[in-house]
């Protein structure tokens, strides 16, 4: 499965008093499976790069290929993309709606016109990948169920449509501390075992840091840089010039290195940061 | 007398099954006790689930007591008398910013709480003013609500709490959904609205905002299982993985080096190299 994004463009109510350029010109590849974070401030133009690629929203110019295959051709029938594309939502907890949990996730399915037997596979593999025991929760109504047991079961049926490219818009927002591990060992996990391409948005550089192959930066629309987490996260001044931050090992390191003298390190975590402060009290001595 | 108190505090939400059968409830809060002292900054911490929120609604009348009582400055909530003095003297916050607005000008919703507690027009403009320059807005007072970013309709949400003059504001959550920036503008603020003299509490899953709080109040189970203050909760590794938290980045790396428990901050860290 691969990405290609050409050029993409996208203007909010053109020649009207509220235009908005909201992408200007945004170009990516992705050609293999892998974890690609994507940061920018409020406004930057994330989520609306991410409606683009399951084909919510048509570009004012521009292109989008996922496997070879143009989305963005006026006449092409985006019901198969939208099925190798499985979109995410923040808080989406907020959509179960049905009466057990594995109806909610046998929904996706079910509208794929599926065999009974084929959904009920997929029901119980999507739970599996989430980390929910099904004879636990098949029949329990999901409003029964914690916050992060919830957006767990919000995501199994995203998985359940068997997507080749999962995107999730801030999936760790407002969970507690151990939800908040569970959900990154859970992100790993399906990215490992299913071989998926992912992006995620989100606003917790620890996690972009922790998660990502690679991260994209957006700012006002355009993709101004793209690179290993350990480069981008270098780049403290120009991130905090435009309002985002560094994980805290970073942060704290830049702290650090204020204080004593000779120390450096370009930490994305604090296990690094331990590492390489270890390592300057041994070459002090 | 503490500004607040809570005795015994029960809440139970009640189920009915599908046919409107009465189910057995749910506890949420499991006997609470606490007083918050004026002008004190209290964190709230716990899993999601163990009542923090559950209790902030019960600090204003928002939800009422299935037993024991909650007295805001000597008002119980339980006595419908009192319910409106207690809402004007205890401010909230919500986590999500859209869900707050209530006008399409920024400052018409600011001036939503004073004008229905009946405040004198002068008085509102005053108010409403200075509201928003506490929380840096004054320039966008024209503005439509919707075009904000979410951290400034946050800092809305906090101006129109702020023009009712509380002496209490509850914040649930109030960054859960910002950017960085935002994040850091909000906590900003709220430890100067409590440096003025308002009584903060702060429900929250950062522990390094919670760390900034006189006092830590932890959750579980509809229960509190700790209160302590910022320098002993995070002193107790042992203590902090069991109530199910985490670890400000500091405090963790702190004890990787295995430094003096003592230490909270990076500059304090770094003069221990």
């Amino acid at each position: 499965m691969t990405i290609e994004v050409k050029d993409l463009k996208y203007i909010y109510s053109p020649d009207m008093p509220g235009e908005t350029t909201a992408l200007d010109g945004v170009s990516f590849d992705v050609t293999e499976p892998s974890i690609i974070g994507i940061i920018g401030h409020t406004g930057s133009g994330k989520s609306t790069l991410l409606q683009h690629l399951n084909g919510l929203i048509k570009p004012t110019s521009g292109e989008i290929y996922i496997d070879g295959e143009c989305i963005t051709d006026e006449k092409k029938n985006l019901t198969d993309v939208r099925r190798k594309i499985g979109l995410v939502f923040q808080y989406p907890e907020h959509q179960l709606f049905e009466e057990t949990v594995a109806k909610d996730v046998a929904f996706g399915p079910k509208n794929l016109g599926l065999e009974e037997e084929d959904i009920d596979r997929r029901v119980r593999r999507a739970l599996y990948m989430v980390g929910l025991d099904y004879d636990e929760v098949a029949d329990v109504s999901s409003f029964e169920l914690s916050g992060g047991m919830k957006r767990r079961a919000a995501i199994a049926g995203v998985i359940a449509m068997e997507p080749a490219i999962l995107m999730l818009d801030e999936p760790m927002a407002g969970l507690d501390p151990q939800a908040h591990r569970d959900m990154l060992a859970l992100i790993k996990k399906v990215q490992r075992d299913m071989k998926l391409i992912i992006l995620i948005v989100s606003h917790n550089m620890a996690d972009v840091a922790e998660l990502s192959d690679r991260v994209l930066v957006m700012s006002k629309g355009r993709i101004i840089m793209d690179d290993g987490p350990h480069e981008i996260f270098k780049r403290y001044d120009e991130l905090s010039a435009m309002g985002l931050s560094v994980p805290p090992a970073a942060e704290i390191a830049q702290k650090i290195s204020k204080k004593v003298k000779g120390f450096e390190s370009n930490p994305l975590s604090i296990r690094e940061l331990a590492d390489d402060i270890e390592e300057f009290r041994r070459t002090k001595r | 007398m503490a500004y607040i108190n809570v005795e015994d505090l029960v809440l139970e939400f009640s189920k009915y099954d599908e046919n409107g059968k009465p189910l057995e409830p749910k506890r949420a809060l499991d006997g609470v006790s606490l007083s918050i002292e004026k002008g004190s900054f209290t964190a709230i911490v716990g899993m999601n689930g163990s009542g923090k929120s559950t209790l902030a609604k019960c600090l204003n009348g928002l939800l009422l007591p299935t037993a024991g009582t909650v007295t805001v400055n000597g008002m119980d909530t339980k006595d419908g008398g009192h319910i409106w003095d207690i809402r004007s003297n205890i401010g909230m916050v919500f986590q999500n910013p859209d869900n707050q607005l209530v006008s399409s000008i920024v400052e018409d919703d600011v001036a939503f709480g004073p004008e229905n507690l009946g405040v004198e027009p002068p008085e509102i403009r005053k108010r409403v003013d200075e509201a928003l320059k506490k929380v840096d807005m004054y320039d966008h007072k024209d503005k439509a609500a919707h075009m904000l970013s979410g951290g400034q309709k946050q800092r809305i949400a906090i101006a129109g709490a702020v023009a009712m003059k509380p002496s209490c504001i509850v914040f649930d959550e109030p960054t859960a959904m910002l950017d960085p920036a935002g994040r850091s503008k909000v906590m900003d603020i709220i430890e100067e609205l409590n440096k003025e003299g308002i009584t903060v509490v702060l429900i929250t899953h950062f522990m390094e905002e919670a760390a900034e709080a006189d006092r830590i109040l932890v959750m579980q189970d509809g229960r509190i299982i700790g209160d302590k203050t910022p320098r002993e909760l995070f002193a107790d590794e042992k203590y902090i993985h069991e109530a199910g938290l985490e670890l400000p980045p500091v405090i963790e790396l702190r004890d990787m080096l295995g430094m003096d428990k003592k230490i909270l901050s990076a500059e304090e860290l770094a003069a221990n190299i």
